[in-house]
């Protein structure tokens, strides 16, 4: 992890300035901004259809055909990329950006071994010749922490444990060195044992080759682990964003205040005979366009004009909450500065 | 309750019989929650699946109540399948897709002979109501619903039987986390209501440590540890329980990140010899390479397989 509050300050390396991103009548991402810095981690969480997936498929260029970019600026390296052409994208991706995902099955080439798969990359972004690509692979394989590189790289993906596949994923991501990657569940499908070591290898590659990481999950214990920042969203929106310290000592949006309190813990845990587990009442239903606040349907707190008026973002600090009476009731209240120049 | 010993279970497998079950001993009381961990392939999912015979032991013995299991035949073997009863990971995998929530309840109980149609629907409404799904559910198809609201209904198929003893084998591993806490408390409400007991099968080790009352851990084919749920997570004495609870991070940034244990999990079908977790664990000896540690009670209670223990 990086000094949160030096990142902050930093210019960031990459932003989403008011991105909507819909399927065929359904909006999925509502006018999100997120920004990175170099070499920071950066959490996005919420549940199954909040966006957050999405919201990274986007910010690649890598939508499925019926997705659509509606509005918003993809701010990297100076330019926008909302606006790239196929070929000016194909050349970033793979060089300057990557993204890995949950099933590593799915995304390498069955039929082809793995150093094929490594060496293509480096082929073409950085036009090395076969022989060199393929000693560049094992390199990778090497520092992806895959014993017997020599030996392993002309495996197909079956031959590999599930942990294998994602390093190689990982090894073809970070081939030419890239500023900023895109994990999406990288460990969900993977054992606990071998899902320390991947976000491990993850982490030691952020802080070796200078990636930025932006950490697509559901699991609170991997954000605290691993992020320097987090940013929440349900429904399409970012409802509260934070440092992960902050995040965690104090947690300020309702969402937010209720998955904390919904997931079973292993350390502080409660036991069934102890009592219940926090419920979140209801279930997510990002499809439906409530006036308000999405999450008012579901909100233990919530009040008359949340159902009518949509929450605007407001900054604590360095924090963003888009819960005005949330904010209102922060302990640090009076603290609260520059309300006024939030983000809308 | 329940009483299995030394149950085994093979795959055909390309490099010879796999030993998904390899000699396993467990017991369920009455009223008990009993939480089989560990991770995939350690054949936990076999385990629970050959307790109901949904796959065929090759060996070993399923006693409930003190009767062998395997002998049952008719009615004998119907009424042990009316009193353990199966909640799938994907319950929406295992409802027909074209019968309605009525009509898969109500099949249920008409394949157990309980009741007359009226007594049936009646019955079918009140646990549908139980389980915290709306009255119109009984008309509507396994599609309509939720991924929440579907493992509701698949507590309800097995609930509507009156079981003593429902194996729950991944039930909200499919589940977000706001969604895991309802259908979580709602188990435990119906544990206590119908004094039900579980095998509740997982590899996650904070929904186990919040339902079970007793916990099993499992590594390849073998209970490696089995205590009570407070010594298990608190003073876990075999080096694969100690590695599994410290891989777990932890969701409180000022805890130290998780003690990463070295290897890949190794294939079922050719598991190392003797310990089976003696390639990756940080204490091994020589002995632990030649010698299966058999299960040791070192405190009423607790077992470890483990020389060292």
């Amino acid at each position: 992890m990086i000094d949160p509050t030096a990142a902050a300050r930093r210019p960031p390396l990459f932003a989403l300035e008011g991105l909507e991103v819909s399927f065929p009548g359904r909006p999925v991402v509502r006018g999100l901004d997120l920004s990175v810095a170099e070499g920071e981690t950066v959490a996005l969480v919420g549940e199954s259809g909040c966006g957050k997936s999405t919201t990274a498929l986007a910010a690649m260029r890598l939508l499925p055909r019926s997705g659509r970019i509606d509005a918003g600026r993809i701010a990297f390296e100076g330019r926008d990329l909302a606006v790239l052409s196929p070929a000016e994208l194909r050349d970033l991706r793979g060089r300057r950006l990557a993204m890995i995902f949950q099933e590593p099955m799915t995304s390498l080439n069955p039929v082809l071994t793995i150093g094929r798969q490594i060496a293509e990359v480096l082929i073409r972004h950085e036009h090395l010749s076969r022989r060199a690509a393929r000693a560049r692979a094992i390199e990778l394989l090497d520092l992806v922490r895959i014993a017997e590189p020599h030996r392993r790289i002309d495996d197909h993906p079956h031959r590999l444990s599930g942990g294998m596949r994602q390093r190689v994923m990982i090894a073809i991501a970070v081939a030419c060195r890239p500023k900023l990657l895109f994990a999406d569940e990288p460990t969900t499908a993977l054992d606990v044992t071998i899902q320390a070591q991947v976000l491990d290898l993850l982490d030691r590659l952020r802080r070796d080759l200078g990636m930025a990481l932006v950490l697509i999950t559901h699991d609170l214990g991997v954000v605290a682990q691993y992020a320097d920042r987090v940013v929440v969203m349900y429904a399409g929106h970012k409802v509260e964003e934070a440092t992960t310290a902050e995040l965690f000592a104090r947690p300020l949006h309702p969402y937010t205040r209720g998955l904390l309190a919904a997931a079973p813990r292993l350390d502080t845990g409660l036991h069934h005979s102890e009592g219940r587990l926090a419920e979140i009442p209801g279930a997510p239903d990002g499809g439906v366009d409530h006036p308000g606040c999405a999450f008012a349907p579901r909100c233990p707190e919530v009040r008359a004009d949340c159902r009518v008026t949509p929450p605007r973002p407001l900054a604590i600090g360095d924090r963003l909450v888009a819960c005005p009476p949330a904010v209102a009731s922060a302990p640090r209240a009076n603290a609260m500065r520059g309300a006024h120049d939030a983000v809308g | 309750m329940l009483s299995v010993e030394g149950l085994e279970v093979r795959y055909a497998h390309r490099d010879g019989a796999l030993r998904a079950v390899d000699g396993v001993d467990l017991t369920v009381g009455r009223g008990e929650t009993v939480g089989l961990v560990g991770e995939s392939g350690c054949g936990k999912s076999t385990l629970g699946k050959a307790i109901l015979r949904l796959v065929e032991p090759i060996g070993g013995r399923v006693a409930i109540d003190g009767v062998d299991v395997a002998g049952l035949k008719g009615d004998r073997l119907l009424a042990f399948r009316r009193r353990v009863q199966f909640v799938f990971q994907d319950p929406y995998a295992s409802l027909n897709p074209r019968r309605t929530i009525g009509e898969i309840l109500d099949g249920a109980l008409a394949v157990h002979r309980l009741g007359d149609r009226p007594t049936r629907r009646h019955r079918v409404r009140e646990i549908l109501d139980r389980v915290g799904l709306p009255a119109d559910a009984v008309d509507r198809l396994p599609h309509e619903f939720s991924g929440g609201q579907r493992q509701r209904i698949g507590i309800a198929r097995a609930l509507v039987l009156s079981p003593d003893l429902i194996v729950l084998d991944e039930p909200v591993s499919a589940l977000d986390v706001s969604i895991q806490a309802q259908i979580l408390n709602l188990l435990v409400d119906l544990k206590r209501e119908f004094g039900l007991a579980y095998l509740f099968v997982s590899h996650d080790l904070s929904v186990v440590r919040y339902i079970a009352d007793r916990v099993l851990v499992m590594y390849l084919g073998r209970i490696v540890e089995c205590a009570d749920h407070h010594v298990l997570f608190g003073e876990p004495r075999h080096p694969y329980t100690r590695a599994l609870v410290d891989a777990v991070p932890l969701p409180d940034p000022r805890r130290p990140r998780a003690a990463i244990v070295a290897g890949d999990i190794p294939s079922a079908a050719r598991p190392p010899s003797g310990c089976r977790f003696h390639p990756r664990c940080p204490l091994a000896i020589g002995r632990c390479a030649d010698e299966v540690p058999s299960m040791r009670e070192i405190a009423p209670g607790h077992a470890v397989a483990c020389h060292l223990a």
